[in-house]
């Protein structure tokens, strides 16, 4: 029975990880680009409704009200700002300028919240379970996973369904020609990263209220989304899904054999998907 | 009507090269006889600053020279480390003999590791090399015999058995951080003027055209990475002599392995072999007199880094480069036509 609630569990957290992972998978189908930053912002996100609900007082799930729009517009002008100029051919520019984004954030977060490690208050949310049998059901991580599958079923209909999402794609074709129909790629590129920030916002609160977090936590939050990407195949939003939940069931079970190999059983699983099938399990488009 | 080919020269050294060999070994033989000129906080400066120009030349060569962007080189670092801890704790090696072995088992653990992540292409790439890093660090932290999480410090018999006295051993300390240096220069130095690095420079300025002329792009990254990783992990094994303690989060630290090297390269100018060494002057003379601003200092150091990546990709030495036409190392070639001929 352990060993169900463990996989149970870690199919749970998979949701998390797919959340940390959807934006992470959006920006680099629209504009290749790889965002080292992007763990930071999620924790600068986590951190913005830290400081939203202790000054007036709402509900951290509440908090997603001013937290989505607040990352969506710093994404938008952080694209225009900074992030647009260093797209092209060379792979350099972009790695580079959003890893040193990646140190200007941590230090920024430690320099306003300090080094202390913080955690938002769901109250009765936190510790709520619905009994399945013999096992316990943790409603938070149920609500994380059901907001995954929304989030991604959203994205999936933006991109596949709207006006918005044939002006990603097109874009992502080939980014003259769209040009030469009359759409703004600039704009276009920017929409997209606001797009991903709006979901890394859920992301960074889910996270803030289920486990705690410091400024420093942003790395390990890169890689288990960039792992859930890889895993599930590149461009492949329903395989980052399953990818999360891959990596999140791989991380519990390795707990239930030893705590210390909780994290070291989540990265093995990516190695070993890397080694047998390096273009992920299910592979949209080549990276 | 002349025959173009008889009135130009083509050479790889220029005066400015030249003046730059004699400048560098006046400078060398200054630095190696340091010890009698500086005092002790100079020399142990000294001897961070080489180290991490070690570092900086070598993560160059991956990212400037092959297209292989690491941000996970702290996994050689930290090898390099807790090789040199355990080969002398362990295996009863003297700790210079920990040293170049530590060098030769990070070749060996980098070619299986380059096989798993040569598999992704470009950023992706970078991101793996991280998650490497990850591995090594959680596995050397399962290591309950090197102090597990919480890591262990060197014991005072191996640290003797370094050199006899206090003064000896800084000095030791010393020159096996500038020798490992000099090594590191000279085999980048080497490397590029080698066949190998004809292909390497081909490589970084455009793969596809390199390879479409039969460059083996695979096999030269590959033999780049693992050379690059046994260096590495000497400068580790190095660095953590120096400090006599380890653990897994100092040892694989990606902040201090990995970012201060990137910034250091961007900031002199990646693919150079003069930019590190500007890098690292430039980067130490900043963390001296603005250290005391804590993480300020650090948000200065990313803004840095970025400004430059989007003003001046080149770096400094880039555009000293542009603007003076200056090499220092004779890596290029250079084109000159006799002056009798310059107006046909």
């Amino acid at each position: 029975m352990e060993w169900v609630n463990a996989i149970l569990q870690g199919t749970l957290l998979g949701g998390l990880y797919a959340l940390f992972a959807a934006g992470l998978s959006l920006i680099f189908g629209v504009m290749r680009l790889v965002n080292i930053a992007h763990g930071d912002l999620i924790v600068l996100a986590a951190y913005l409704g830290l400081t939203v609900t202790s000054t007036i007082g709402v509900h951290p799930l509440l908090a997603l009200a001013i937290v989505v729009p607040a990352m969506a517009l710093i994404g938008y002008v952080l694209q225009r700002g900074i992030l647009n100029f260093t797209l092209g051919d060379d792979l350099l520019p972009p790695l580079l300028v959003t890893f040193g984004l990646s140190v200007i954030l941590q230090n920024a977060l430690l320099e306003v919240y300090t080094a202390d490690p913080q955690k938002m208050n769901a109250g009765a949310l936190e510790t709520a379970s619905i009994p399945v049998g013999d096992l316990a059901v943790g409603v938070l991580p149920l609500l994380t996973f059901a907001f995954a599958i929304a989030v991604i079923a959203a994205l999936q209909f933006v991109f596949y369904r709207t006006a918005l999402g044939r002006a990603f794609r097109a874009v992502s074709d080939n980014q003259d020609i769209a040009q030469l129909m009359g759409l703004n790629r600039r704009h276009i590129f920017g929409l997209a990263m606001a797009l991903a920030l709006a979901v890394t916002a859920i992301a960074g609160i889910l996270l803030g209220i289920r486990t705690s977090f410091d400024p420093s936590s942003g790395g390990g939050r890169l890689i288990f989304g960039f792992e859930a990407v890889i895993i599930g195949g590149l461009g492949n939003l329903w395989g980052t899904l399953a990818g999360g939940v891959i990596l999140g069931v791989a991380q519990n079970i390795g707990a239930q054999i030893n705590p210390g190999w909780q994290l070291l059983a989540g990265h093995l699983a990516f190695l070993v998907v890397l080694a047998i099938r390096p273009r992920g399990l299910f592979p949209r488009i080549s990276g | 009507m002349t025959d173009i080919s008889q009135n130009i020269t083509v050479s790889r050294a220029s005066k400015a090269s030249y003046i730059a060999a004699i400048l560098g070994a006046v400078i060398l033989v200054a630095l190696v006889t340091a010890p009698l000129w500086a005092g002790r906080a100079e020399l142990r400066l000294m001897g961070e600053i080489f180290l991490y120009l070690a570092l900086a030349s070598l993560w160059n060569l991956m990212a400037g020279y092959a297209g292989l962007v690491s941000v996970g080189q702290q996994a050689y670092v930290g090898f390099g480390g807790y090789m040199l801890f355990a080969l002398t704790m362990f295996g009863g090696l003297h700790p210079i003999a920990a040293i170049g072995l530590a060098g030769v088992l990070g070749i060996l653990i980098a070619i299986p590791v380059a096989f798993l992540i040569f598999r992704l292409r470009g950023a992706y790439f970078a991101i793996g090399t991280w998650v490497m890093a990850e591995v090594f660090r959680l596995s050397f932290a399962q290591v309950s015999a090197l102090g597990g999480g919480s890591g262990s410090s060197l014991p005072v018999a191996i640290v003797r058995s370094l050199a006899d006295g206090r003064q000896a051993r800084e000095w030791t300390s010393y020159w096996l951080a500038l020798g490992v240096v000099v090594v590191v220069i000279t085999a980048v130095f080497l490397l590029l003027r080698s066949r190998r690095g004809l292909a390497l420079s081909a490589i970084r300025d455009n793969e596809l055209a390199a390879g479409s002329l039969g460059i083996d792009i695979w096999a030269t990254k590959f033999v780049v990475y693992i050379v690059t990783g046994g260096l590495t992990a000497m400068v580790g094994a190095l660095i953590f002599l120096q400090k006599l303690r380890i653990s897994p989060d100092a040892a694989f630290s990606v902040n201090d392995w990995t970012a201060f090297v990137i910034f250091i390269v961007v900031i002199g100018g990646i693919g150079t072999l003069e930019g590190p060494i500007i890098g690292t002057l430039v980067f130490f003379a900043l963390r001296e007199t603005l250290a005391d601003l804590g993480t300020t200092y650090l948000i200065i150091l990313g803004l840095v880094a970025i400004i430059i990546m989007l003003k001046a990709p080149k770096g400094i030495w880039g555009l000293i480069r542009d603007r003076y036409d200056l090499q220092l190392f004779p890596l290029g070639y250079r084109v000159s036509q006799s002056k009798s001929d310059e107006r046909s």
